[in-house]
């Protein structure tokens, strides 16, 4: 027993914060940037050799960075399916940009933009190149995730994937690591609130000496930390095959998605006026932190799903 | 990443599942917090003790078993899924015996944890007092030297189960009053000595748990003081963090809750209570995950601070919920007197003990974020 990231997982999750660092735009950039440090083929079979244990620090660290870029799409979900095929090679060097959606009728993101489409329906995955599909671009909250709305034809495409324990797997990890993102971006933006408080004057002291101040970001970073630990569990239980993989993966994006909504609302509680405004940082994560508790099954939809699990009327 | 557990562990583990299956009492005993429970339950855990399973993380020389925190983990989560009952001796056991085991002279560890691991010294803890509850620095009793020891003088109280224990465990002033935590000394304090009464009181759920107790010039030799002289403050929060997390409420209490929760939903619920049920259900595995992870921590050396209070805030409101949520589901019923309307009541303490949950946000966001103090 060892709850612990293993230096395999955690070595990825700093090559990856190793090009953040140095750049977080534009967002195709960074992408090419983090293709080049390896992190985009960490699930493809034959390349790294890794597995689902990975993706939680990788995504949270991706997540704390808050960067524009089809994470949970590509690395998680859409890369691993394209082994066999030559598109991979531009995939994993950050030239083309693959996108995925299982759920054909939802606004599909990154679709504005992207090169090529992983569809999921019912059970068959098949790869389409833009020119195949319907586009439709949406606007949205969080702009820079560039919604479109998908058109698929009921022919055409490559099958990379056929049976329901493949789809099953394609959207686990899809979950497990949006659940990942959504604790990055909490702690990116607790990070920011406490930077604000501990500077920002009211009545003559530091706004976050308050108690009021003080108890709101406490049970935010509460609420954090345990997401953070049952996502890293469902990670475990994904790469170990646990047979109880879809429960775990549910909790933990429930929790995630609770946490990182919470977060979000505290964080531009906590910084007043300055929280509500474009011309300050904090409105890009806890827009991401919207669009990404909805995105893969909102708390809800996953909070269904345990109770069926659990057998509940 | 690695969550699976040994062959040696999972030994252990049936080892416990078997001896608590043949041996837990049947039906359950009465509440621990009343005398007559209180001495059904004292029968039981010198059961415990005579099967070696009362302190199974000790040293076997005290009565234990070696057990690492790993093992002692799967044992009370075996320990509560059995139904066995709460355990009455936990402040000796969780609470004094950790602080012996690190600040205790050798003669004391060999004279009183042997007699903790066997029921026999029954430990209540005197810290609070009228005027020190969270503020626990601010507390008044006092202790003056003597020929070969101290006498001390004051008065504690919400003191659980004081009025069954035979001794209690207690911060005293060895040093002026605005000198706040830096002038208390730990003592160790028959009850039974001249000068001492106590007093026992109701809590909330009606049990005569609480108790009050004044000392009035009471004697206790230098041998009784646990650690430094004016170094009580430090000796007594080393040992909080068992307190506020891991050793208090192990994940086993939880999970066992919350299955028995979901046993109770499929009974009796509707699907209306479907969501609340699950987010309880799936709160009770989160705080498995987040324990497993500091334990972890603490195998590899981390000593648990500030974090011990993420740990606690977290129990405490999960505890209240696993009740509230029981609650709806039984309706009118959550009324009577039973086993949920009783935990639930007990539930309402856990934001209050070991430091009020205001404490510990405090902590979280001055320690652990770093926000300024007022």
């Amino acid at each position: 027993m060892r709850f612990r990231v293993a230096e395999v997982d955690a070595a990825l999750a700093e090559a990856a914060g190793g090009v953040l660092a140095k750049l977080t735009e534009p967002a195709d950039a960074v992408w090419r940037g983090l293709a080049g440090a390896g992190v985009l083929g960490a699930l493809v079979p034959g390349e790294a050799g890794l597995d689902e244990n990975c993706l939680p620090p990788l995504m949270e660290t991706l997540g704390h960075a808050g960067v524009a870029v089809p994470a949970a799409e590509t690395i998680a979900v859409g890369a691993p399916l394209l082994a066999e095929l030559p598109v991979l090679g531009g995939v994993l060097d950050g030239s083309v940009l693959l996108t995925v959606s299982l759920d054909t009728e939802a606004p599909v993101p990154f679709a504005a933009d992207a090169d090529l489409f992983v569809v999921g329906a019912g059970d068959r995955l098949r790869l389409f190149r833009r020119e195949e599909l319907g586009i439709t671009p949406l606007a949205s909250v969080d702009a820079s995730r560039k919604l479109a709305r998908l058109s698929v034809p009921s022919r055409g495409g490559v099958v990379v994937g056929e049976g329901a324990s493949v789809v099953e797997t394609a959207w686990l990890r899809g979950v497990l690591a949006t659940a990942g993102l959504l604790v990055g971006l909490g702690g990116r933006m607790v990070e920011l609130t406490v930077a604000y408080v501990r500077q920002r004057e009211q009545f003559g002291v530091p706004v976050g000496s308050f108690q009021a101040v003080k108890h709101a970001l406490a049970d935010v970073v509460v609420e954090l930390r345990f997401a953070r630990a049952s996502v890293l569990a469902a990670g475990w239980a994904q790469a170990a095959g646990e047979a109880d993989t879809g429960v775990r993966t549910s909790a933990a994006k429930v929790l995630a998605s609770e946490a990182a909504r919470s977060t979000a609302r505290a964080a531009i509680q906590c910084h007043g006026a300055m929280g509500y405004t474009t011309e300050y940082e904090l409105h890009r994560y806890a827009k991401r932190a919207w669009a990404l508790a909805a995105d893969w099954g909102g708390p809800a939809e996953h909070r269904a799903l345990v109770a069926r699990a659990l057998g509940l009327p | 990443m690695d969550l699976t557990w040994s062959p040696e562990e999972e030994a252990f583990r049936r080892a416990a599942r078997e001896w608590l299956a043949a041996h837990v009492p049947s039906p359950p005993l009465p509440s621990g917090d009343t005398r007559a429970g209180f001495a059904a339950h004292l029968a039981w855990e010198r059961e415990l003790f005579a099967a070696r399973w009362s302190v199974v993380s000790w040293p076997e020389e005290y009565g234990g078993r070696g057990a690492s925190l790993w093992e002692w983990l799967i044992f009370e989560e075996e320990y509560h899924r059995a139904g066995a009952p709460a355990r009455v001796t936990q402040n000796g056991v969780f609470l004094l015996a950790p602080t012996l085991f690190r600040f205790g002279t050798a003669e004391q560890r060999a004279r009183l944890l042997p007699r903790i691991a066997a029921a026999e010294d029954l430990w209540a803890q005197g810290w609070s007092e009228p005027e020190a509850g969270s503020d626990l620095a601010a507390l008044r009793s006092r202790a003056v030297r003597a020929d070969g020891g101290w006498r001390l003088t004051g008065h504690k109280t919400w003191t659980t189960r004081g009025a069954f224990c035979t001794h209690l465990f207690g911060l005293f002033r060895t040093g002026p009053q605005d000198a706040r935590h830096r002038a208390l000394t730990y003592f160790l304090v028959p009850l039974d000595a001249p000068g001492v009464t106590v007093r026992g009181f109701q809590r909330l759920d009606g049990d005569e748990g609480f108790a009050e107790v004044f000392l009035d010039d009471v004697f206790v030799p230098d041998a009784d003081v646990l650690g430094e002289v004016g170094q009580g403050w430090t000796v007594a929060m080393a040992t909080t963090g068992s307190e506020r997390g891991l050793t208090l409420r192990s994940p086993g209490r939880f999970l066992h809750t919350a299955e028995r929760l979901l046993e109770l939903a499929r009974e009796v619920g509707s699907g209306a209570h479907r969501d609340r049920v699950a987010q309880a259900w799936i709160d009770a595995q989160a705080y498995q995950w987040f324990t497993l992870e500091q334990v972890t921590a603490i195998a590899g050396g981390h000593e648990v601070g500030a974090e011990a209070s993420l740990a606690k805030l977290f129990w405490s409101e999960l505890d209240v919920r696993l009740h509230e949520t029981a609650a709806e589901l039984l309706g009118p019923e959550a009324e009577l007197a039973g086993p949920w309307s009783k935990g639930f009541l007990f539930s309402l303490a856990g934001p209050i003990y070991a430091g009020t949950n205001e404490i510990q946000r405090n902590i979280v966001a001055e320690r652990l974020l770093g926000l300024p103090r007022r």
